[in-house]
């Protein structure tokens, strides 16, 4: 029996990625890491900004994310998110802009704890990434 | 009888009016394989997205407490509501189409004595509302800088309304744009987007999910999410629904400046004709007088 199932990222604008050669995924769940593997109960939950690991016999993939939903259900992996950037294509420069915009966010004084606690993860995040 | 310098002249102005529609059916034409694509392709994400949010509601269990998004405000008395039109004219019944189904929409909130807010995107919807609801119009926002529909737009729309809606100065939102079917076809709809209403649908399965946070804390990080989506959706059924409609009225009034040049040569032909036919009857009568 194959250990495999598929993935699938959406995001507003099309379908990002379907793989369905994929023997774990970790995502960056609001309440901490969550890696998936095969015939994992079906779950629904949310992201805060971080990394997709995909691992897949075609070889591992990174993507960075900013915030999401997902939804395994029947070995479907769904991933719905509005912003996210595969890591090999994305240079120094673009992670200094992000890098840059999130701290500008994170040091703002009017927002709420949550966005507050989003944002100082984004920072943390593109900081490791650097 | 015009003259045959007036005939020639008007010709050629309906011939290079005819030059114009022909290029702008042109280009409405590459613009909507565009748009079209990218709304087949936005489809998938705005189906998961009210599929989880579908499986999230029928599995909340205090219905009660269920965050105001998804239940409403528990009264009906302000409406919201948000009519989405094109920044440019020449379109056809574009427009307008979306204007009447949102004015015969307004006029039965009014009767019904409810209150009534518009929020209009795009500058064309703006134009024609003004004169009648005017002081209704709380907000007018256009895109004519983004080229094609865009996510940051839809979320800018999204969090305003939501925004709003936190502030208590509506009970119920209703978005109003062209879904579009083909090229000949787009229907104008009416959506409401806040309270969320999707009674009737049953959800996919009946499988039970594991959640992680809770249901709640989910459904109200999804729902404001959603709300954005949807208006997305709404902006990029819409801008395919602009191209189409641009095609087919360019596609008509070019046939029907066909038509007019074909009738004007007739005339014009006519007429030298009988211009001819004149000058030889003087000549020849001139001559039998001789």
């Amino acid at each position: 029996m194959s250990e495999e199932f598929k993935v699938e990222i959406v995001n507003p604008e099309k379908s990002f990625l379907v793989k369905d050669d994929v023997s774990e995924v970790v995502v960056p769940a609001f309440e901490g890491e969550m890696g998936i593997l095969k015939d994992h109960i079906s779950i629904i939950s949310f992201l805060k900004p971080g990394i997709i690991k995909i691992l897949s016999k075609s070889g591992d993939e990174n993507y960075y994310v900013e915030d999401g939903i997902v939804e395994f259900k029947n070995n479907n992996l769904s991933i719905l998110t509005s912003t996210i950037f595969n890591l090999a294509d994305m240079d120094k420069s673009k992670q200094q802009d992000l890098l840059k915009q999130a701290e500008e966010e994170a040091n703002k004084t009017d927002i709420n704890d949550q966005s507050k606690y989003l944002a100082d993860q984004k920072v943390e995040v593109l900081k490791t990434l650097n | 009888m015009a003259s045959l310098d007036d005939l020639k002249k008007r010709i050629a102005s309906v011939k290079s009016t005819q030059k114009i529609t022909k290029a702008m059916k042109m280009v409405a034409a590459a613009k909507l394989r565009r748009a079209q694509e990218s709304a087949e392709k936005g489809r998938p994400y705005s189906e998961k997205m009210n599929n989880v949010i579908l499986n999230l509601s029928n599995g909340i269990s205090d219905k009660e407490n269920a965050p105001k998004l998804l239940s409403g405000t528990g009264q009906e008395k302000t409406h919201l509501c948000v009519v989405m039109t094109s920044d440019r004219g020449l379109c056809g019944g574009f427009n307008s189409n979306i204007i009447k189904k949102a004015k015969s929409y307004f006029a039965k909130i009014l009767d019904e004595g409810k209150e009534l807010k518009i929020i209009t995107v795009g500058s064309k919807g703006n134009d024609q509302l003004k004169r009648v609801y005017g002081d209704k119009i709380i907000k007018n926002i256009s895109f004519k800088e983004s080229k094609n529909a865009n996510y940051f737009d839809a979320d800018k729309v999204g969090k305003m309304v939501i925004e709003k809606f936190e502030a208590g100065e509506f009970d119920v939102c209703t978005i109003f744009y062209n879904q579009f079917k083909n090229v000949i076809t787009q229907i104008p709809q009416a959506q409401q987007i806040i309270p969320l209403n999707n009674e009737g649908e049953e959800s996919s399965s009946e499988e039970s999910y594991e959640f992680e946070p809770d249901e709640d804390e989910i459904l109200s990080n999804l729902l404001p999410k959603n709300i954005s989506t949807q208006i997305f959706k709404a902006m990029l059924e819409n801008s395919a629904s602009e191209q189409g409609s641009r095609m087919s009225a360019m596609d008509n009034a070019t046939r029907n400046a066909g038509e007019m040049v074909d009738k004007l040569t007739i005339e014009y032909n006519r007429s030298r004709q009988a211009a001819i036919t004149k000058e030889l009857i003087e000549i020849i009568s001139g001559a039998e007088s001789l």
